[in-house]
């Protein structure tokens, strides 16, 4: 069981699809309220590691807890637990903002006037209230980045998970998109937990960090912990010490992953 | 109930909105009612059978809702490909209940078009026999309709891509529409094709409407609704399994 203070607790998460090892044996904690963040190249096994948390993939072993629950065996206690923004677009682009929050609301049985002032609060929040009645495709990438983050905090989640979050936006809306994960993470004590490939993000946000590479978490700590493990000055440095200076391949490993696929089973 | 009606008005919203999509609806089954309904007319007529374009609205009724409710497997390709999907799937509700209300939603917007159907053709000179019979015409409509648009969820399921499942949509409906006596009667086809049809379930949606609307039969009422609430069953059991098994 996991420790007290701990909202995530992984311990020695495998996950194979076929003969393809995505996410070797990995073991970590995240603590209640802490800004945490997976750093590691592209294909390192981030988002499969994101995916067993969040139940949309079974682990071929080890356990995972969140928020008390085993991942496995109490999906819906674990579901109610998070909130999430995909790496890509998750939205109904036919429908409006403001129905797509409605949406969600509903599949967290949130209803009546409370949800409503949620909803509107929300998308204030995220500078979108103004637009609630038009249809999504007509949203830029970063209003419909902020409308996620917004659907995302609806059920207030334990915990927020943020897939490659600011991945293709520019630089004033990944600012304003940090302002309001950093307020929600203060206002409501809300642990966040992100996967990035953006050392300069990983150390301008994050608590702590943990590097994964070819599946296995090969370093953890704060930012200065970092550099001191690796004798190095910056966080890029002591990443590169860490992780290699190659450049990885990661069409074989989707290739093969595409292959396996029908070996593997997902989360039902 | 509020997830299913919720997912249910989803797909009528989107339908609603989209309205190039009403009109390639309907275009199809109106240039089979006026190309075939008049083109082979005269032949019917002279072949002592009656008015043909009163037989083929029944069938081209069903053909609409076929080819409507088996859409619906594409919008759930497209909610894959859109990413919807995964935030359907990690919300805390059951599958079948995200399934349910999909395939209502895609049935419901199937029966719209072809009661659009059913209401031009009344322009074209189409005349009910009997228009309190007409309530069984929808019903096996509305059967048929469900049945179908849970079957093409469960195809939706498991298809990876939108091409797949164009093959796979294709090569089930165009068999299922042409081998039911949609076009034409099954008293006088040969043997061969009569066992055809008489496997197919579509035979027997589209007889019981042609029974409830025109009151010609080949099989009988009551066969027609064993049939096809079998059918129906079969279909939404598979839509459901399959759906439990989707990946995002």
């Amino acid at each position: 069981m996991p420790e007290n203070d701990s909202i995530i607790t992984a311990i020695d998460v495998v996950k194979k699809f076929g003969s393809v090892t995505a996410v070797d044996k990995i073991s970590f904690e995240v603590k209640k309220g802490e800004l945490f963040a997976f750093l590691g190249p592209n294909g390192a096994g981030k988002s499969t590691t994101i995916k067993m948390l969040t139940t949309l993939l079974r682990p071929t072993g080890g356990t995972l807890y969140l928020n008390g629950f085993n991942v496995v065996k109490n999906q819906d206690a674990v579901r109610k637990s998070f909130g999430i923004v995909f790496q890509d677009p998750s939205l109904d682009v036919e429908l409006t903002g403001y129905e797509n929050m409605e949406l969600h609301a509903v599949f967290y049985g949130l209803s009546g006037k409370l949800t409503r002032t949620r909803i509107e609060n929300l998308m204030e929040m995220v500078e979108l209230w103004d637009h609630r009645n038009r249809p999504v495709k007509y949203y830029s990438g970063g209003m419909k980045r902020r409308l996620e983050v917004a659907r995302a905090l609806l059920h207030h989640p334990h915990v927020l998970f943020l897939d490659e979050p600011t991945l293709g936006l520019d630089a004033q809306t990944r600012n304003l998109f940090w302002n309001y994960i950093k307020k929600m993470n203060r206002d409501e004590n809300m642990t966040v937990f992100f996967s990035t490939h953006y050392i300069e993000e990983a150390e301008a946000v994050a608590e702590r960090i943990a590097m994964i590479d070819y599946g296995k978490i090969v370093a953890l700590g704060t930012a200065n912990e970092l550099m001191e493990q690796t004798h190095t000055k910056t966080l890029e440095n002591a990443y590169l010490n860490i992780t290699g200076h190659s450049v990885r391949d990661e069409q074989i490993s989707a290739s093969q992953t595409w292959h396996d696929r029908g070996r593997s089973r997902s989360m039902r | 109930m509020k997830v299913i009606y919720i997912l249910w008005l989803r797909q009528l919203k989107r339908f609603i909105r989209a309205r190039s999509r009403i009109v390639g609806a309907i275009g199809q089954p109106l240039l089979f009612l006026l190309a075939l309904g008049y083109g082979l007319g005269s032949v019917y007529k002279r072949a002592g059978q009656g008015n043909y374009l009163e037989f083929l609205v029944p069938g081209i009724m069903a053909q609409t809702v076929l080819f409507a409710a088996m859409f619906y497997g594409a919008m759930i390709m497209w909610d894959k490909q859109f990413g919807f999907l995964k935030e359907t799937l990690v919300a805390p509700v059951s599958r079948l209940k995200i399934m349910i209300g999909g395939a209502l939603g895609g049935a419901t917007t199937a029966v719209i078009q072809g009661v659009l159907v059913f209401i031009i053709s009344l322009f074209l000179g189409f005349k009910v026999d009997n228009w309190g019979l007409l309530i069984l015409a929808l019903l096996i409509l509305c059967i048929l309709s469900v049945a179908i648009a849970s079957f093409s969820s469960g195809i939706g399921s498991f298809v990876e891509d939108m091409q797949g499942f164009q093959a796979i949509n294709q090569f089930l409906v165009f068999p299922l529409f042409f081998l039911s006596g949609a076009l034409y009667p099954l008293t006088f086809v040969p043997n061969w094709l009569k066992i055809i049809a008489a496997c197919n379930p579509m035979s027997y949606a589209i007889d019981g409407m042609r029974d409830a609307m025109i009151g010609q039969t080949h099989y009988g009422m009551t066969k027609d609704f064993v049939v096809l609430i079998i059918t129906a069953i079969v279909l939404i059991a598979f839509g459901a399994y399959r759906f439990k098994h989707i990946e995002a």
